[in-house]
C-alpha cells in the first residue's frame, strides 16, 4: 500500500459501526444443536470405567449469513474443538449439525464433503497452515480442482489471481509464485484465507486468525475478515480469547468455560451488560488502558457494578477428564451456591436475545430469589 | 544522571553478522531506569526489543557483536561516590556474580527456562548455592519455601517437576527464582504473552505488588502496548532498532506524538466507546536486512514529506507544547527546521485520531467503501 493514500483510506472506513450491529433474523446456515464431544483416552480409571476428555458440553450455536459469532474464552475452554467439530473434522459424540435446515451425517464421506465445501477452518498460525515446499498458487490451486471449480489451467490461473486481489495481496502476479518464507505473517495469513474463499464456503469459521500477527497488521487482516463478512455475506465463527475484537467484529458473542456454555448474546449486551460471573471476571482482566493511574492491584475492586463485584478468583480451569460436577465453574466462582455443584443450570433469558447459564439468574426462567 | 538513576544505557547498537550482510538489530539506543521504576519496551517482531535486553544482560552470543555503547550501573550502597559500573565492561567473573544478584531476568517462555528433570526445590535453591556458597542447605529451603510463598505457589509444590505445574504455576516458579538473591532489577521478556488474561492478569497484579515490597525495577518487554500502559512509567516504544518515542504512560495513551505510536493505539479494539471501523497501520514491519533510509516508519508514515526518507531523525526533547521535560520523539514533524508548520498542524488534520470525540462521517458498512483488493 502507497503511503500516500493512507490518508484517503481513512476517511470512508470511520464508519459508526452501532448501527450494523444487531442480531439478524435470517434463517441459519449452520445450525450446531446440543453438540456434546468427547475424546476417549487409552488406559482405565477406578473400576475399569473407560476415560476421556469432556471437551464439550451441550453446545447450541447458530451462524447466519453476514453474522458474525465470536467464540471466547480461555485455552481449553473448548473453543478449537466446537470449530473443528463444526468443519466436520470431528465426528460430534452426541448432538447434530444442520447444514440450511437439513442435519449433516458426519459419517457418511459423501455428505461430508458437500458440507465442507460450505465450511472452511482458517487456523491460528499461519506459519504452520502453509505447506512450506509449495508454492502460494499451489496452495490456492488445490481445493479449486478438488472441488471442481476450475476445468483448465487458464481459468485456474484466472481464479487464483482474483482470489488474491481478494485478499488485499496486489499485484498478484507479484505472489503466485512465491513460498510462505518468503511471505510476512500478515501475507501469509492472508493466503491461508485466499485458501478458504477458493472453496466458495458459505461460512468460514476462523480459529484465532489474528493473535499470531504483529500487533500492527492484526487490524489489516481483520478488516478484511469484516469486509468478506459484511460485503459477500458469509457466516463467520471467530474464535478468540480476546473480548475486545470480539466486540469489534462479531455481531454475537459467546462465553465458553471449560466445555460449557455461560453466556451469550448480543456483543454490545454480553460486554456492556455481563450477567456470568466469568464473563465478569473476563472483562475485568482484560487490559483497558482507560484504568490508566489507578494502581493495578486496586483495580480488581472496582467493577462496572458495585452488585456484583468480581473479587479476585486466583485459580484455573479445571481439569476436563474429570470434570466438576454442575458447573464447571463454581469452584472459582466467588457467588458460588450448593445447587451450583449439584447440576449445570438452564438457560435464562435476560431479554434481548441476551442469555446465561448461572444460578444467579434463575433457572429454566424461574427467577431465583438470587438474582436482586 | 540524578541519584536515582539505577541503570543507564549509552548510545547502545548491537548488529548480527549475518552471510547477506550486517543486521542492526539495536541502533543507537540511550534509556535510563530509575529506582523503582516500571519501564515498558514495546515493539513488534524484529524491533529490536529482545536483542536490547540481551546485550543488557550479556547474554548475546555470536553473531550477535554489541558494536558501541556504555550500559553504566549505579549501586545502591554508593551510588553518589563511585564511578558506576559498566556492565559490557565487566570480567567473566565479576559478571558472573552480578547477574542474579544485582540482575536477574524473566523469559518468555516458562517451559523452556525451567529444567524438565529437576524440582522446583532443585531448581531455586542452585541460585541460591552458587551466589551463597556459605548458606546450609535447611535455610536454603527455607528460602525456597519463602519464595514460593511470595509468588502465590503452595508450599507443598515445592517438590513437583515442571510438568506438573500449569503454565501460571511456571511462571510464578520462573519469577521466584528471579527473586532468590533479590536483585534490583528485573528484565521480563514477554512474560505473560503465553498465558490466559485472567492468569496474566493476577501475575501482572502480583509483580507489582512484589516491586511495591521489595523496590526492584524493571524492564517489561512486551509487543502488547495496551499492557504497558496500565502497568509501566515510562514507557519507550522501539521500530526497527531504535526508540521513536519516549514518555510517561499517561503521555503515550492521551497525547502519543509518533506516527507509529499513533497507528499503535488505534490497532486495537476497545471493549468501551463508540465502535467504529478502525485503521492500523498499512504495510508491515520492515526486513532489517534492508531496512529504509532515513525514518525506517516513513514507507508506512501518513504523514512523510520529503525529509523522511533522507535524514535519520534523531531521538529530541519536543520542543513546544506540554510535554514534560522526559519526553522525548524521534520524528521530523517535531524539527521546527524541518517542519516550520509545526507537528500539531499536520497531525490535526487527518481524521485518524483514536480518542476523536466528534461524530465520525456515518458509512453503511454494508457499502463497498473498503480500500484496494476489489476484483
Amino acid at each position: 500500500m502507497n503511503a500516500n493514500n493512507w490518508g484517503q483510506l481513512i476517511t470512508p472506513q470511520l464508519s459508526d459501526l452501532n448501527g450494523a450491529h444487531h442480531l439478524s433474523e435470517e434463517a441459519p446456515v449452520i445450525e450446531a444443536i446440543h453438540l456434546h464431544k468427547e475424546f476417549p483416552l487409552r488406559g482405565t480409571g477406578l473400576l475399569g470405567k473407560s476415560l476421556s476428555v469432556h471437551a464439550v458440553e451441550d453446545t447450541s450455536l447458530a451462524l447466519r449469513p453476514g453474522q458474525g459469532t465470536a467464540l471466547v474464552g480461555e485455552s481449553g475452554s473448548g473453543k478449537t474443538t466446537v470449530a473443528r467439530v463444526l468443519s466436520g473434522m470431528y465426528a460430534p459424540t452426541s448432538g447434530s449439525i444442520r447444514f440450511k435446515g437439513q442435519t449433516v451425517n458426519i459419517r457418511r464421506w459423501t455428505e461430508v464433503k458437500a458440507y465442507r465445501r460450505q465450511v472452511q477452518l482458517i487456523f491460528q498460525d499461519p506459519f504452520s497452515s502453509l505447506n512450506p515446499v509449495h508454492t502460494v498458487s499451489y496452495h490456492l490451486s488445490r481445493p479449486l480442482r478438488v472441488h471442481g471449480h476450475a476445468h483448465n489451467a487458464r481459468e485456474e490461473r484466472q481464479q487464483i489471481i482474483s482470489l488474491l486481489e481478494r485478499v488485499n495481496l496486489t499485484p498478484a502476479a507479484q505472489f503466485i509464485d512465491k513460498y510462505p518464507h518468503q511471505l510476512s505473517g500478515g501475507q501469509r495469513q492472508r493466503v491461508a484465507i485466499a485458501r478458504a474463499l477458493a472453496v466458495q464456503p458459505s461460512v468460514i469459521l476462523a480459529d484465532e486468525p489474528v493473535s499470531m500477527l504483529d500487533v500492527s497488521i492484526r487490524l489489516d487482516v481483520l478488516n478484511l475478515l469484516l469486509r468478506l463478512k459484511d460485503e459477500e455475506r458469509l457466516g463467520f465463527l471467530f474464535i478468540t480469547h480476546d473480548l475486545a475484537s470480539a466486540r469489534y467484529f462479531a455481531e454475537e458473542t459467546v462465553v465458553m468455560y471449560a466445555g460449557q456454555m455461560m453466556e451469550g448474546g448480543p456483543s454490545e449486551e454480553v460486554i456492556q451488560h455481563p450477567l456470568h460471573p466469568y464473563t465478569r471476571l473476563l472483562l475485568s482482566a482484560a487490559p483497558d488502558p482507560d484504568r490508566i493511574g489507578t494502581d493495578l492491584g486496586a483495580k480488581r475492586a472496582e467493577t462496572p457494578d458495585a452488585q456484583l463485584a468480581t473479587p479476585p478468583t486466583r485459580g484455573e480451569p479445571p481439569s476436563l477428564i474429570h470434570p466438576p460436577q454442575g458447573c464447571r465453574f463454581h469452584l472459582r466462582c466467588p457467588h458460588a451456591m450448593p445447587v451450583c455443584s449439584q447440576r449445570f443450570p438452564e438457560r435464562t433469558d435476560a431479554g434481548g436475545g441476551h442469555w446465561t447459564h448461572c444460578f444467579l439468574y434463575g433457572d429454566n426462567n424461574q427467577i431465583s430469589k438470587e438474582d436482586e | 544522571m540524578t541519584s536515582q538513576t539505577l541503570l543507564e544505557i549509552k548510545s547502545l547498537s548491537v548488529d548480527y553478522e549475518a552471510a547477506s550482510g550486517t543486521v542492526h538489530a539495536v541502533n543507537d539506543v540511550s534509556l535510563t531506569l530509575e529506582r523503582g521504576h516500571v519501564l515498558g519496551l514495546a515493539g513488534e517482531s524484529g524491533s529490536g526489543k529482545s536483542t536490547l535486553a540481551y546485550a543488557i544482560t550479556r547474554l548475546l552470543n555470536p553473531p550477535a557483536i554489541i558494536t558501541n555503547g556504555e550500559v553504566l550501573y549505579y549501586r545502591r550502597k554508593n551510588a553518589d561516590d563511585t564511578a558506576p559500573i559498566d556492565i559490557l565492561e565487566l570480567s567473566r567473573s565479576d559478571l558472573r556474580a552480578f547477574r542474579w544478584s544485582e540482575l536477574a531476568i524473566v523469559f518468555q517462555s516458562a517451559m523452556n527456562a525451567l529444567n524438565p528433570v529437576m524440582n522446583l526445590e532443585v531448581q531455586i535453591t542452585d541460585v541460591i548455592k552458587a551466589h551463597n556458597p556459605n548458606m546450609g542447605a535447611g535455610a536454603r529451603k527455607e528460602r525456597a519455601l519463602e519464595l514460593l510463598r511470595l509468588v502465590g505457589i503452595a508450599p507443598d509444590r515445592l517438590r513437583s517437576f515442571p510438568h506438573e505445574l500449569s503454565g501460571g504455576m511456571r511462571q510464578r516458579a520462573i519469577i521466584a527464582i528471579a527473586l532468590a538473591l533479590s536483585p534490583e532489577i528485573i528484565i521480563m521478556d514477554e512474560p505473560t504473552t503465553a498465558l490466559d488474561v485472567v492468569v496474566q492478569r493476577d501475575i501482572l497484579s502480583e509483580i507489582l505488588d512484589l516491586r511495591n515490597q521489595f523496590g526492584f525495577s524493571i524492564i517489561f518487554i512486551t509487543h502488547d502496548l495496551s499492557l504497558l500502559l496500565e502497568l509501566a512509567d515510562k514507557i519507550a516504544i522501539m521500530y526497527a532498532g531504535r526508540i521513536v518515542e519516549m514518555a510517561t504512560r499517561e503521555e503515550i495513551y492521551r497525547q502519543p506524538r509518533h506516527p507509529y505510536t499513533r497507528g499503535l493505539l488505534n490497532s486495537f479494539p476497545t471493549l468501551r466507546g463508540p465502535r467504529r471501523r478502525m485503521t492500523g497501520i498499512p504495510g508491515s514491519p520492515p526486513d532489517l536486512r534492508s531496512v529504509p533510509p532515513g525514518c525506517a516508519f516513513h514507507p508506512r508514515c501518513p504523514y512523510a514529506f520529503d525529509a523522511c526518507p533522507k535524514i535519520v531523525p534523531a531521538l529530541l526533547h519536543i520542543p513546544t507544547g506540554k510535554a514534560t521535560p522526559d519526553a522525548l520523539v524521534a520524528c521530523h514533524l517535531y524539527d521546527p527546521s524541518l517542519n516550520p508548520d509545526g507537528a500539531e498542524s499536520v497531525l490535526d488534520s487527518r481524521p485518524d485520531d483514536h480518542r476523536e470525540a466528534s461524530q465520525p462521517p456515518q458509512v453503511e458498512l454494508s457499502a463497498s467503501s473498503d480500500a484496494g483488493g476489489e476484483q
